[in-house]
């Protein structure tokens, strides 16, 4: 492998690990915070992508926006859902134990499934990206690598930056690590622990619909697309540390590695790598990469 | 919960003799059981043999054979370790005289074999493993869409025929694609090119820019590629992105075009792709069929539309042969494999080992459409390896 | 210790149930037995899991990865041509199984709470790949066995699993000697103390007990025992699929659990029976029409209601209902 596509390689790793860390922040969030086990997660990345879809022609027709219109309005209504989400159901998980949780979100994942079957079909759909980005820059004289996976990197990246501004240098951010360090306390010191558990599962919510619906245009829209991601965005936690962003953020670059290379060069373990990691991290260190609390 | 559970076998006694009643009352009409999925990645295209299968049997007035149906439909989900219950379901419960199913091939594997042990006639619509009509092969085991192999060779003929020396192939490691890439390789070998290099990914991952990137590097003469659904949607996609389209291009059986090209879009268009079927046959039948099928159900229909409903004309040829009577298996099995099916594809024959004999199109995407450009391949046959019947 | 007329409630109608399976297959429709058979192998699959989660209070959420190990490994030691002896078959792969219990679990275990739960998840995750991308095991589109053990001694034959009534009273002892054997296990020392690690661990190694050699053992016999379940599944079909291992496997055996009743033995095999039922019944086209398609839907609210309202399952709900009647104690 020369170095030029080595490099190439690593680009794609670290892109593929910049979305994985989309959606596994918000996971972590749930997970460090609320302490729910959300296996739903997958179902809100694959509501994103399908609300790209749904909203653009919408969008086009009686708003005249495009795509980044279409993701506002997909934030805004994923907010409100993922607030409503908790109000009507998740507040019921967190008093049970984590065998609970996981089950009732299983039914979650597959009542989701169905709701979407019924009002959206079961086809496989794209969805475009915005014309301005639809370009490809060139690598050597075979390759171009197309501007819009770019974007992706440099978006989520953004949200990134944004999520550690938020926790580490505001009042909402000490509250979050309050709460997520000891409950009682928090509480007990003023903090409105229901609203402040609200906003984090919307938030959660949203950046996993969030990462939906930028990825859309390069993974297409399809039926069980949420279950692949939610596997991965599980080990990503755990390796990282359940509740940790950073972590979030070293895992997934970790995996989005692991997986791009593994494919190259030992494709029949391909697979197996990311759970091999996974396995190796958490006998080194019991619990993720970086802990919290 | 004790009475519960003797409850349980009270009721179910009740339910075992209601079916044997409904049964024993209802014996004029054949029964034909669906094994189908109805949920999940393949929904849609169990959806669209069901209506292409009902479609014939309008057409010939509700009845095969002369006799009248009754349906049964089992949803098969995709998943290979539910299938032999689901299939005893049809078999055992419903007590159907045929099974038509399904799309994945794990699935149909297990529904072979229990086809095989219990001599239920088996009619399969797409699933293109090579191993039903293989080492698996049985007289009451038929299919009415493709092998593996067929639409892989006709496109590695065609790519040798334009100058392809070295090709690079990728694909999902499952059966479906390994037989596309050995039927390929046949193709290709024939008209003197060779494989370079066999890319693989498990299946169903779809993170394709790695290994696009090593097939820059290898820099080919051409790439043929085997995916379908989401799969084919995102690798043709990421494959234009990619830029690799301009100057190396990108072959494949008609799975990678077929019901993507609206998710697709600009990607895909000028792909030559082959299969047993494509837009703008210029043959009676086809119009005829698109016209009705977009009549009866609102939307246009694809090569699964008519493996469904030549599922049914195959059955059509057999009962018809016996009168209705499903009891003369061989001489059902005996009309079947003698039969002249007149599909909305072309005329097809079906082989020794019970697949169809067909013609394979060279088809290129032109705007929504996978428009013929001629035949690749005429009367392609899977030589079956294994099967000894 | 239980007053006897409580012991006699819960006999009872353990005998009437086995009375029921044993005549079943004299009375039941060719489909019913097989589903009964589906179901009993399931039971003993959960009644496995009963013993890592009920009793030692280990929630695995890979528990499917020595089903599928068992089931492959009858399909893979079992000759092609002639039909492979129970003598060893069934030794050699229960032995199999645990063995990968116990590396799996020795690993495992150096993890607590939700990082077991997905410890667990991953190594039966990498289990699946590996039969799933291997070609040693036929891939993803899986393995037939071709020929069905028999239990033979000298030349005459005493068990041939081919036979549909043999295979169904070979299940049915399985269940009951799984049932026996962890009745056995919950009474002995060795149950008491992972009884103790499932109430307070800590408390436990504080009074000098060893606890990891115990939950080790505990989750290489859960292992073994899963193992069973797998060889019987893989003679019923005789076709095995990396699919057997996946995720989605492992959540149905809890859920199993759950809607059982976990900390009872009567309660897996009773959430096994009610699982497949629900499903069932939500596929039936007879009740639902066409919406019978979308069977996922009353599933996932089914099991979301079930979990929330009867979080001791239908085998806790007497207690249940005792306590949200019981009459309120009055003060002074």
């Amino acid at each position: 492998m020369d170095f030029a596509i080595f490099l190439v390689q690593c680009l794609n790793a670290v892109q593929y690990g910049l979305l994985l860390f989309l959606v596994a922040s918000g996971l972590t969030l749930i997970f460090g915070i609320l302490g729910v086990i959300n296996l739903a997660h997958g179902s809100f990345y694959m509501i994103g992508a399908y609300l790209a879809y749904a909203l653009a022609p919408w969008v086009a027709a009686h708003l005249g926006g495009g795509f980044f219109t279409a993701l506002a309005i997909g934030l805004m209504l994923s907010v409100a859902f993922g607030y409503l989400l908790e109000w009507g159901f998740v507040s019921y998980l967190y008093e049970r134990d984590h065998l609970q949780q996981v089950l009732m979100t299983y039914g979650l994942i597959l009542v989701f499934e169905e709701l979407r079957s019924i009002l959206v079909g079961d086809d496989v759909h794209g969805v475009a990206p915005p014309a301005w980005l639809a370009g490809s820059v060139p690598l050597g004289h075979v390759m171009t690598y197309p501007v819009y996976r770019l974007f992706m990197s440099g978006v989520c990246v953004a949200v990134a930056l944004g999520l550690y501004a938020i926790i580490a240098r505001t009042r909402l951010g000490m509250a979050i690590r309050a709460g997520a360090t000891n409950r009682e306390m928090a509480q007990s010191l003023g903090v409105d622990i229901r609203l402040l558990y609200r906003i984090v599962f919307a938030a959660g919510v949203t950046l996993a619909v969030f990462a939906g619906m930028i990825a859309a245009p390069v993974s297409s829209v399809y039926p069980g697309m949420g279950n692949q991601v939610l596997i991965i965005s599980f080990v990503v936690v755990v390796i990282g540390g359940i509740g940790s962003i950073r972590g979030a953020l070293l895992a997934s670059l970790l995996v989005g590695f692991a997986d791009t290379f593994g494919k190259v060069f030992i494709p029949q373990t391909a697979g197996i790598l990311v759970y091999v990691l996974m396995a190796a991290i958490l006998l080194w260190r019991p619990e993720g990469l970086f802990r919290t609390g | 919960m004790t009475v519960r559970r003797s409850a349980l076998a009270r009721v179910t006694l009740a339910a075992a003799l209601c079916v044997v009643a409904v049964g024993a009352g209802a014996q004029s009409r054949i029964r034909i059981g669906f094994m189908l999925p109805y949920t999940g990645t393949y929904a849609a295209l169990g959806t669209a043999i069901e209506n292409g299968f009902r479609l014939y049997v309008q057409e010939k007035g509700g009845k095969l054979g002369g006799r009248e149906l009754e349906y049964f439909k089992v949803d098969d989900e995709s998943e290979p370790s539910k299938a032999v219950d689901n299939i005893n379901k049809l078999i055992k419960r419903d007590n159907v005289d045929v099974v038509v199913g399904t799309v994945h091939s794990g699935v149909v594997m297990a529904m072979a074999k229990v086809a095989k042990d219990t001599n239920t006639l088996l009619v399969i619509p797409n699933a293109g493993a090579r191993a039903v009509t293989g080492p698996m092969c049985a007289p009451n085991i038929f299919r009415s869409s493709f092998s593996n192999w067929q639409p892989g060779y006709a496109m590695g003929k065609v790519a040798g025929e334009r100058g392809a020396k070295k090709v690079a192939t990728i694909t999902w490691k499952y059966a479906a694609g390994d037989e596309s890439v050995e039927g390929f390789k046949d193709g290709l070998k024939a008209s003197g090119g060779e494989v370079v290099k066999e890319l693989t990914l498990p299946f169903p991952n779809v993170e394709f820019q790695a290994l696009l990137t090593e097939i820059a590097a290898t820099k080919p003469d051409a790439v043929y590629a085997f995916f379908a659904g989401g799969g084919a949607v995102k690798f043709v996609k990421d494959y234009a992105a990619a830029g690799l389209n301009r100057t190396i291009p990108l072959y494949g059986p008609g799975f990678l075009t077929d019901g993507t090209l609206e998710a697709q879009g600009a990607a895909a268009q000028g792909m030559l792709t082959t299969l047993h079927y494509a837009d703008g046959l210029d043959l009676p039948k086809d119009k005829a069929f698109r016209a009705d099928y977009s009549k009866a159900y609102k939307t246009n229909p694809d090569v699964y539309a008519v493996q469904g409903y030549d599922a049914a004309q195959m059955l059509d040829a057999g009962f018809t042969a016996v009168k209705g009577d499903v009891a003369r298996r061989k001489e059902l099995v005996a009309a079947i494999e003698s039969a002249h099916i007149d599909s909305p594809r072309g005329m097809f024959t079906l082989s020794k080992s019970h697949d169809p004999v067909q013609d394979i199109y060279l088809r290129k995407v032109i705007g929504n459409e996978n428009r013929v450009e001629g035949v690749a391949v005429k009367a392609l046959a899977d030589p079956s390896p294994g099967c000894r019947m | 210790m239980t007053p006897t007329h409580a012991i006699t409630a819960r006999v009872w109608p353990l005998g009437v149930a086995l009375v029921a399976l044993a005549v079943f297959p004299h009375v039941g429709g060719k489909f019913y037995i097989d589903l009964v058979l589906t179901t009993m192998i399931l039971a003993i699959f959960a009644l496995s899991l009963e013993l890592l989660v009920g009793r030692t209070g280990l929630v695995s959420f890979g528990h499917a990865a020595f089903f599928g190990i068992a089931a492959y490994a009858t399909a893979l030691l079992a000759p092609n041509a002639a039909a492979p002896s129970l003598a060893w078959l069934l030794p050699a792969v229960v032995i199999v199984t645990a063995l990968a219990a116990l590396a799996i679990g020795a690993l495992s275990l150096r993890t607590r709470g939700i990082y077991f739960i997905m410890v667990t998840l991953a190594f039966a995750q990498m289990a699946y790949f590996v039969f799933h991308d291997m070609p040693f095991a036929g891939g993803s589109d899986g393995r037939y066995l071709y020929a069905k053990p028999v239990l033979a001694i000298g030349g005459f034959t005493l068990l041939d699993l081919d036979k549909p009534r043999t295979f169904y009273y070979a299940v049915l002892g399985c269940l009951c000697a799984v049932y026996a054997l962890l009745a056995l296990v919950g009474r002995s020392r060795f149950g008491h103390a992972l009884a103790g690690i499932s109430a307070n661990e800590q408390r436990m190694r504080a009074a000098g007990f060893s606890t990891y050699p115990y939950k080790l053992a505990a989750f290489t016999l859960a292992g073994g025992l899963a193992g069973v379940a797998g060889f019987l599944h893989a003679i019923k079909d005789g076709f095995v699929n990396p699919e057997i291992l996946a995720w989605h496997q492992s959540g149905a055996v809890l859920l199993m659990l759950i809607l059982g009743g976990i900390g009872t033995l009567r309660g897996p095999v009773l959430g096994a029976f009610l699982f497949v039922l629900l499903k069932e019944l939500f596929q039936s086209e007879a009740l639902f029409g066409a919406f019978a398609r979308h069977w996922q839907l009353p599933l996932g609210l089914t099991i979301i209601a079930c979990v929330a309202m009867m979080p001791n399952g239908v085998i806790g709900l007497p207690t249940q209902w005792r306590r949200a009647h019981a009459p309120v104690p009055h003060a002074g």
